[in-house]
């Protein structure tokens, strides 16, 4: 998991709605700001014939945070994080990016805000055929009338970040799909966006090269700390990438937490479906479990908040003493064997009850 | 189904049985009442309304206001034209094969150089060199032109809906109507001279291009789309940087279509356009009966066509190479110094040496005579195995389908007489037959039986124009809804009360039996290839070599074996109108897929069962397409296949063009592109249906 984020609030995305069909707009009011009334709207627009494929969504992006939205295909992932970077156009609500109202920009102000503040990954790449790697890299660069010789400098560095040097003259096809979406997070980068939006990017590749794509995103992140919004349909990926988690159902957002408060509190049945394979030992962390520091410890081994039981575990063989966690230098708390086992147990017993 | 809407039901009158009974009826009716009433046989002439008349009357106004426009166009295109001849005329012939060949080997391989070498060389040693080069010469005007409109037009149609609704059914129309019935309104409107089959062959080439443009742009993925706004494109960035290169490979086969076509079409105007070309040389030899040269010249038009087809195919697949910087210069533009060198070296050798500058008449070879000696002996030897496969099958199929047994039955043609018995007896027979697939099978195949027997005892031609056309009408409701109904209807309305339903049955009667037969035959060929590598691998080339040929080519083989008459034109329309069956039974039963394959052997199935049971049914959308496409390429081979004798409207097109009746020619024209898309919609129609019933 990335750095702890920041308060800040980097993209703030306020009661998004987005339906498909002949004439959305009428369920509507352009003259409100808010649908006042949620439900019954979207008991209308299924009444209608219409697709809600985001209904009423808000939440917010911190900066720095990695912020993953999951769910079941055809919940409205894509069409969410594509509102969000406008390729498609909300029906209706509100999107604010840092100090810009995103919806209200007209079209060249959103070609400048895509050229400098956005990169996005999508889940099929999006390479374009004829160009070789470095061109594809370069792109972006090019369309903004930068320097061949600056224009190439850049790419060949995003080309080694991402571990492709050597491959520069070659084209798309003949790469493999990891390789290709190497391609695809380069390009993203190279005009240092703010705000990065992944499209289940690692979906189409096979469990082990997604692995180490995922290990590798997070090297990139803790070099980068971008603000990303990341799409995936995979809960242990969400897991192990996420530093908030938001599920989606049927377009609707039904609940946002940090991966432990999801686990440990499923909000429905719905998400307690994907939580229930979860080993608990990979979410609960020592912060959520330590009680305040009360005698000396033994510093030859040392937690930090946001480490899972899972790492914790290994520490206590061949100890019975408790285990002191440390954040920036400073003894914030500790955990004690019998603490482990009884959040073990409590969260064992809750999810057996659902 | 629980909430099942009476109009999701399907009616009884698009799938049922009843409508054929009434139509029955309504059949016999007609022809009892033929005696009485022979207009429900022959539509009478002073019923017919002359459409033709008023369109040339129109079309005569708007030449004789507007002529002059056109005119200049094909005054100033007779300069690039004057040029591009020139200078192909002017260029030593080593140069000019040094050229294509240097190309041929920067954009495909050394054996495409090598081929291109040779197959030019022979232009120079049969001593065709200078009509070839004129013929070049207006392909290679004409492409740019179709290239460059065919571009514009597919760009504007793909950006603007309200276009696209116009240029695509426009497409389809000028895709169907034959070349010929272009010439027409081309030859009044821009004058006589190579010109003429410079611009015809320009607004022939364009469809391709435009259809291949559209869908290349319809077919960029839209994560590449996404891509491309997400990194800040405006909209025209968009659109040249991520749409249109995206789209090239596809465009680019656009190209090669276009190439093909142009070519094609500067063979047939070479008919009016007549001058020094190698179109116009096949033809005049043909009508003077010198097949020998007509095939020496023939060869040359084939080899001219593979030529444009492979190099354009090559140009189209290039792979794109980055050019690296740290490349030298020179290896950088090798091919560039090649030609550089070539051009030095051979004009000055040309300076010295007049061999070099024009390919000198005593080292021609021109084997026509022996050609024709050596043909007139197999056809002297062959005589009676020829004559007999030429009488049986006129006998025996083309004229029982063209004029029902009831005619073609007689002493000369089968040895006997068609009695009155022999009458009752057949319908007494059909009638059991229908019966007995009614109780046995369903009524589908006793509906197919009654409607088959019918067509065998009248024959195309003599079938009461009413039964004919509620029988289309009804195939066509059934098949596809009442839009294509009305659309068959209508068109058959169209040509009725344009007097032209004689000639019109007369060309889906030769039409129809070309496509029967290369059904049958296509589908062997095709069945086998599925299922034996060698073959195919056989098979393909043909095929390919089949299919680039200008139509006007195929004419001169059959021509020389078995003279003018209506089976060299069935030869001639199988011979192009069998690739099709061919390609799309093979590709059809290999695509069946994998699974079922198996899991039908493990059943026990027999190779035999297999195929009938299991792998036809399953390619039968497939092979409809095929079959759909087989009377396309038919049709068009038809006004071609006119030239060498059949009746029909490929003949009434020509006449037009003899008479320079231009309504005549545009109705006719168009009636012919109305058959083609009349059997398209419906046969369309029919394989979708089969498809979603197989859900695939
Ligand atoms: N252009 C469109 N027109 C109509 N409906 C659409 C369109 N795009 C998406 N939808 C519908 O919106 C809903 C949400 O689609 P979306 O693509 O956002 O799902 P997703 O969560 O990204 O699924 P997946 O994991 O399969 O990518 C789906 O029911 C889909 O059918
Ligand atoms: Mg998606």
């Amino acid at each position: 998991m990335g750095d702890p984020a920041s308060s800040i609030v980097k993209l703030a995305c306020r009661n998004i709605w987005k339906v498909y069909g002949d004439n959305p707009g009428q369920y509507f009011n352009t003259n409100q700001d808010h649908v006042s009334d949620p439900a019954a709207t979207l008991e209308k627009i299924i009444q209608g014939n219409h697709i809600p494929a985001a209904a009423d969504v808000s939440f917010d992006v911190h900066e720095g945070e990695i912020f993953v939205i999951m769910g079941l295909s055809g919940s409205g992932k894509s069409t969410m994080v594509r509102c969000l970077s406008r390729l498609v156009e909300p029906t209706a609500g509100e999107i604010i990016l840092g100090d810009i109202d995103l919806l209200k920009a007209n079209d060249e102000e959103l070609i400048e805000i895509r050229r400098h503040k956005m990169g996005m990954v999508f889940q099929s790449f999006g390479l374009l055929p004829h160009l070789s790697v470095l061109d594809n890299v370069a792109f972006p660069l090019k369309i903004q009338n930068i320097g061949e010789a600056e224009r190439r400098r850049k790419a060949a560095e995003m080309i080694e970040l991402v571990g492709l040097s050597g491959r520069e003259d070659a084209f798309p096809r003949q790469l493999s799909g990891g390789q290709q979406q190497r391609v695809g997070i380069a390009r993203s980068l190279a005009v240092e966006p703010e705000l990065w939006f992944l499209d289940e990017p690692f979906s189409a590749l096979d469990p082990l090269i997604r692995r180490q794509m995922q290990d590798e995103f997070v090297r990139l992140q803790t070099m980068l700390h971008k603000t990303i919004v990341f799409i995936t349909h995979d809960f242990l990926e969400a897991l192990k990438l996420a530093d908030r988690i938001a599920i989606m159902k049927d377009g609707q957002v039904v609940q946002i937490g940090t991966p432990a408060e999801i686990v440990l509190n499923p909000a429905t049945s719905y998400v307690a479906e994907f939580t229930s394979d979860v080993p608990l030992v990979r979410v609960i962390t020592c912060g959520s479990i330590m009680v305040p520091a009360t005698q000396d410890l033994d510093h030859s081994i040392i937690a930090r908040p946001d480490t899972t039981l899972e790492e914790l575990l290994p520490g206590f063989s061949g100890r019975v003493e408790p285990i002191p966690v440390v954040s920036d230098d400073e003894l914030v708390g500790m955990v004690t064997p019998a603490d482990v086992l009884q959040a073990l147990a409590e969260s064992e017993a809750k999810a057996s009850q659902k | 189904m629980s909430n099942g809407r009476a109009s999701q039901r399907p009616s009884a009158l698009k799938t049922g049985f009843a409508p054929w009974l009434f139509l029955g009826v309504g059949t016999i009716l007609c022809l009892l009442a033929v005696d009485v009433a022979p207009w429900l046989k022959e539509y009478p002439e002073n019923w017919v309304i002359p459409l033709s008349d008023g369109i040339t009357a129109a079309a005569s106004w708007f030449v004789d206001n507007f002529k002059w426009a056109f005119r200049g166009i094909s005054w100033l295109l007779n300069w690039p034209m004057w040029g591009v001849q020139s200078v192909l005329q002017w260029l030593p012939w080593p140069l000019t094969i040094a050229f294509f060949a240097i190309f041929a080997h920067r954009y495909g391989s050394f054996r495409l150089a090598l081929f291109t070498s040779l197959a030019l060389g022979y232009m120079a040693v049969v001593g065709y060199w200078s009509e070839s080069m004129n013929t070049l010469a207006l392909v290679t005007l004409s492409v740019p032109l179709s290239i460059s409109i065919g571009l514009a037009l597919g760009i504007v149609a793909f950006k603007s809906e309200r276009t696209d609704r116009v240029i695509q059914p426009t497409l389809d129309l000028m895709q169907t109507i034959p070349a010929f019935a272009y010439l027409i309104p081309i030859l009044f409107l821009f004058g006589f001279g190579p010109v003429v089959g410079l611009i015809s062959s320009a607004i022939f080439a364009i469809p391709p291009m435009v259809r291949n443009t559209i869908l290349g742009l319809k077919q960029v993925p839209p994560a590449v789309l996404e891509s491309g706004i997400m990194s800040g494109c405006t909209p025209r960035q968009r659109f040249w940087q991520v749409e249109l290169p995206t789209a090239l490979p596809q465009i680019m086969i656009g190209v090669n279509q276009s190439t093909m076509a142009a070519l094609s079409m500067v063979i047939i105007a070479a008919i009016i356009g007549g001058f020094d070309d190698i179109g116009w040389e096949v033809l005049s030899t043909m009508r003077k009966a010198q097949f020998g040269n007509s095939l020496l010249a023939g060869m040359v038009i084939a080899l001219l066509a593979m030529i444009l087809d492979r190099l354009s195919w090559a140009l189209a697949n290039q792979q794109n190479v980055p050019n690296r910087p740290r490349d030298s210069l020179i290896s950088r533009y090798k091919h560039s110094f090649i030609a550089l060198a070539a051009f030095i070296v051979i004009t000055i050798l040309a300076q010295l040496l007049p061999a070099f500058a024009t390919y000198p008449d005593a080292w021609v070879f021109y084997p026509a005579d022996s050609l024709n000696e050596f043909v007139n002996y197999i056809v002297r030897n062959y005589w009676s195995v020829m004559e007999s496969i030429k009488n049986n099958t006129l006998f025996f199929i083309m004229l029982p389908l063209r004029n029902g047994l009831s005619v073609a039955i007689n002493p000369f043609t089968w040895g006997f007489e068609v009695t009155p018995v022999m009458i009752w007896g057949y319908a007494i027979a059909t009638t059991l037959l229908t019966l007995w697939l009614y109780l046995r099978k369903s009524w589908r195949h006793a509906t197919g039986a009654a409607v088959f027997a019918l067509f065998l005892f009248f024959g195309t031609t003599g079938t009461p124009w009413p039964v004919f056309i509620g029988i289309t009408t009804l195939v066509a409701y059934q098949a596809g809804g009442r839009r294509v109904a009305l659309f068959a209807f209508f068109s058959m309305a169209f040509m009725l009360i344009n007097g032209l339903w004689h000639p019109v049955m007369l060309s889906v009667y030769l039409c129809g039996t070309a496509v029967l037969l290369s059904i049958i035959l296509g589908g062997l060929i095709g069945i086998w290839a599925a299922h034996n590598d060698t073959v195919s691998s056989i098979i393909r080339p043909i095929n390919d070599t089949l299919q680039t040929m200008p139509q006007f080519v195929l004419l001169i083989p059959v021509l020389m074996l078995f003279r003018v008459g209506e089976f060299s034109a069935l030869l001639a329309v199988i011979a192009y109108a069998i690739v099709p069956p061919i390609r799309y039974f093979e590709h059809g039963l290999r695509s069946v897929p994998t699974e079922i394959v198996e899991a039908a052997r493990q059943m026990g199935c027999t190779p035999r069962q297999m195929l009938f049971e299991v792998k036809l049914p399953l390619a039968l959308p497939v092979i409809m397409l095929g079959l759909n496409q087989a009377i396309m390429y038919g049709l068009g081979m038809l006004v071609i296949a006119a030239m060498v004798g059949t009746q029909g409207l490929g003949q009434q097109i020509f006449l037009a063009l003899g008479k320079a009746d231009m309504g005549r020619g545009i109705v006719t024209g168009l009636s012919m592109a109305l058959v083609a898309m009349v059997a398209d919609r419906i046969l369309q129609a029919y394989s979708r249906k089969r498809q979603e019933a197989l859900g695939l």
